[in-house]
């Protein structure tokens, strides 16, 4: 539903509090795309605070300890624009079709902040949303409301946030109601195009009580050279007894960035699942809180991560124990190659009265190249008693015993090494639930490792 | 031309020390031959050696493979051109899945550009699964990692049946297994017994030979074959246990 002009312009902030603009800024004004014209008070309230928020929060700096080890330049930006036209839309949504899975519930393709295809969300069952987040926001503005960015980003991606909450225009909302198990997975496809443009990708997902839901991101490029900046946040909320897992898979082309936060909250006897994949992007951040709120909840956390080049990927997350009786299991992997770098911090936090807790977390790192460079800061503050926690890194290349055995049953060495890194990978994502999602993701990764130099 | 694995005067060392000291042997196709000897005499060495393991030293003879010099061969190459190791030790490797990992190696028989017919192959692999008596969750789970001592042994076989090799040496396949599990894997050994194929038989125990009827008995003692014989040797050397041996030689 496109806008006439005059109407976006009136729900920009006015110049004189946006203004002046810092040096470097990045952006001019409040990215804009057409929109609906019945957005609700609330949100576009929000989305000025977050414009204002965005403009006086500082760019990261070296001496704040949620960016250590990271290479800063990656985190500042000049002069982006919002992405507009996009080149083949068709292309894309057949792609789509090639590379994702068979088997959806729903399935939506973004072209820049534009929804180009949406598929079986009609058929979900009744009671169930799952909408565009920009529909769902004029149609369910106050259900949105209870749960649009209610998580506090914690790990250094303040102004990112900021931006994100001022910004999103593609994306989901998707609302499971008490009691209702979506067995397929709801995929949506983020293409990206349009030289120094930025998308805001938004993912909601609240399950109610015993509900259960999977959504899985892709994010790819539709030409290999436009360098493009993604601004994601997917925020998870898995009421009692429910199970909500996502995964993102990013594959953007060598010349974008990515930066995505999550805020998950689990709450009683409830599972939440999160799966960031990288393989794409010169630069790429998640930040990751899961809040464990009430007694059996119970956090998984996992990615796999394949860098080559001189990629960078950069990880910071937190496992809040806010009640007793919860589970958090941390497991992030990084195969390196290349001069590519990773970051993993990690904290554990369990507050004070969280007794019996156990809270867990692995960084696995292997080295593929002499000048790859894993750097990880596993952390633990406990405030509680009977707790279990344990966490640890580890950085190892591939075993020559490994090599030896495959090659001995006629693989070449260059095989070999591969299927030994896609092995080490494969291993967070078999955590997963739902065979085609695995099936699909050790698919890609083969892709991934058949075009590393 | 001739039909055989041939290993001529081979000396072998690691770390400067040398561990095979001067060995001959000769297994023609459709033969088997069993090596038998005391802990620390060099069998595993010799075994991974032909398979082309790096951290072994070749200082003198040479290995044919029907004629085919193997030594100068590369580890895979050795594989594909028909030469298979039954590891002592099968190494675990996480993440990949044994139906991969075998897919992966017959794969890379195959000329560039041809692609394995998935629906045959598995047809094929539950078959000689059937046949060792494996559960098919072996095809899903990563290979050898939480197998138990004879699912190993037993895997190593299953690669066998599906790699057909020409010459097979299986070092120590009887270790760790239980005597069903022995007389499953020496059915799945004794059913790739042909004119086409030689097999070498490691073991420390005669009771292998039982199962797996050997043509020739060699007995291997510090780096070299002391004796050889029939399947007889190895029922005397049994008896009288790897000290005759040794205080024969040092008679
Ligand atoms: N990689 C190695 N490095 C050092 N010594 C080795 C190595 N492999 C084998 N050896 C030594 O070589 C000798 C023969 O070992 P091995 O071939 O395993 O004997 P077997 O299989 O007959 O028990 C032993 O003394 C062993 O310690
Ligand atoms: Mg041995």
């Amino acid at each position: 539903m496109p806008n006439p002009v005059a109407e976006i312009e009136s729900t920009m902030p006015d110049r004189e509090s946006a203004s002046p603009a810092p040096r470097g800024e990045w952006f001019s004004h409040p990215p804009r795309h057409d929109e609906p014209a019945n957005l609700p008070d609330w949100y576009l309230e929000r989305r000025k605070e977050c414009w204002h928020r965005f403009l006086e929060t500082p760019e990261p700096v070296r001496t704040d300890e949620h960016w250590r080890f990271a290479t800063l330049g990656n985190a500042k930006f000049e002069q982006l624009d919002t992405a507009t036209a996009f080149p083949e839309t068709e292309e894309i949504i057949a792609k789509t079709h090639r590379w994702g899975l068979k088997e959806t519930a729903a399935r939506f393709v973004f072209a820049g902040n534009r929804l180009v295809e949406s598929e079986g969300a009609a058929d979900l069952p009744q009671g169930v949303i799952c909408l565009p987040i920009m529909e769902a926001l004029a149609a369910h503005g106050d259900l949105v409301r209870e749960h649009f960015m209610q998580e506090e980003a914690r790990l250094g991606g303040a102004k990112f946030a900021a931006l994100h909450g001022a910004a999103t225009l593609s994306g989901i909302f998707v609302h499971v109601p008490r009691g209702v198990v979506i067995e397929k997975p709801i995929e949506v496809a983020h293409w990206a195009a349009g030289d120094q443009t930025a998308i805001f990708p938004h993912t909601l997902v609240v399950t109610e009580a015993n509900a259960s839901v999977t959504v899985l991101d892709w994010f790819r490029s539709a030409t290999p050279e436009d360098r493009t900046l993604a601004v994601a946040n997917v925020d998870i909320a898995a009421e009692d007894g429910s199970r909500a897992q996502y995964v993102a898979f990013q594959n953007w082309n060598d010349r974008s960035k990515h930066f995505h936060l999550n805020g998950t909250r689990v709450g009683r006897d409830a599972r939440a699942t999160s799966c960031f994949v990288n393989v794409g992007s010169a630069w790429s951040r998640n930040e990751s809180v899961s809040r464990l709120t009430a007694p059996g909840a119970d956090s998984r956390m996992l990615s796999s991560n394949l860098a080559d080049g001189n990629q960078e990927f950069d990880q910071r997350t937190l496992q809040l124990h806010e009640a007793g009786h919860t589970t958090s299991d941390l497991l992030y992997k990084n195969a390196l190659y290349d001069r590519s770098r990773t970051i993993f911090s990690g904290l554990i936090q369990v507050c004070p009265g969280a007794h019996h807790t156990d809270a867990y977390q692995k960084c696995r790192n292997l080295l593929g190249s002499d000048e790859a460079e894993a750097n990880s800061m596993p952390g633990l503050e406990i405030d509680a008693d009977q707790v279990k926690c344990s966490h640890g890194s580890t950085s190892g290349q591939i075993s020559d015993e490994e090599i030896f055995y495959l090659r001995a049953r006629g693989i070449a060495p260059r095989k070999a090494r591969q299927m030994i890194s896609q092995g080490f990978l494969n291993e967070a994502v078999e955590h997963l639930d739902g065979e085609e999602l695995k099936a699909a993701i050790e698919q890609r990764f083969e892709e991934r490792f058949a075009v590393l130099a | 031309m001739n039909a055989s694995l041939s290993i001529n005067d081979l000396h072998v060392s690691v770390d400067g020390t040398e561990i095979i000291k001067g060995l001959t042997l000769e297994i023609p196709k459709g033969e088997v031959h069993a090596i038998m000897g005391p802990n620390g005499s060099g069998k595993s060495t010799l075994a991974k050696v032909l398979a082309g393991h790096e951290d072994y030293e070749v200082t003198g003879g040479s290995v044919t493979m029907d004629g085919q010099d193997v030594l100068g061969m590369e580890i895979d190459e050795r594989s594909r051109a028909g030469l298979f190791l039954a590891f002592q030790y099968p190494h675990e490797i996480p993440g990949v899945s044994n139906a991969n990992f075998l897919r992966a190696a017959l794969q890379a028989r195959l000329p560039k550009g041809e692609e394995i017919d998935a629906v045959a192959f598995y047809k094929e692999m539950y078959a000689r699964m059937d046949e060792l008596e494996m559960d098919r969750k072996f095809t899903g789970r990563s290979v050898n990692e939480g197998f138990s001592g004879g699912e190993k042994k037993r895997n190593e076989i299953l690669q066998m049946m599906m790699l057909e090799p020409s010459f097979a040496i299986l070092d120590e396949t009887d270790s760790g297994l239980d005597i069903d599990a022995l007389r499953i894997v020496a059915q799945g050994v004794n059913s790739m017994r042909s004119p086409a194929r030689g097999f070498l038989v490691i073991t420390h125990y005669q009771r292998l030979l039982d199962y797996i009827v050997p043509d020739h008995v060699h007995v291997m003692f510090d780096g070299r074959i002391v004796r050889s014989g029939d399947k007889s040797l190895a029922l005397e050397l049994e008896e009288k246990g790897y000290d005759w041996v040794k205080e024969e030689l040092a008679a």
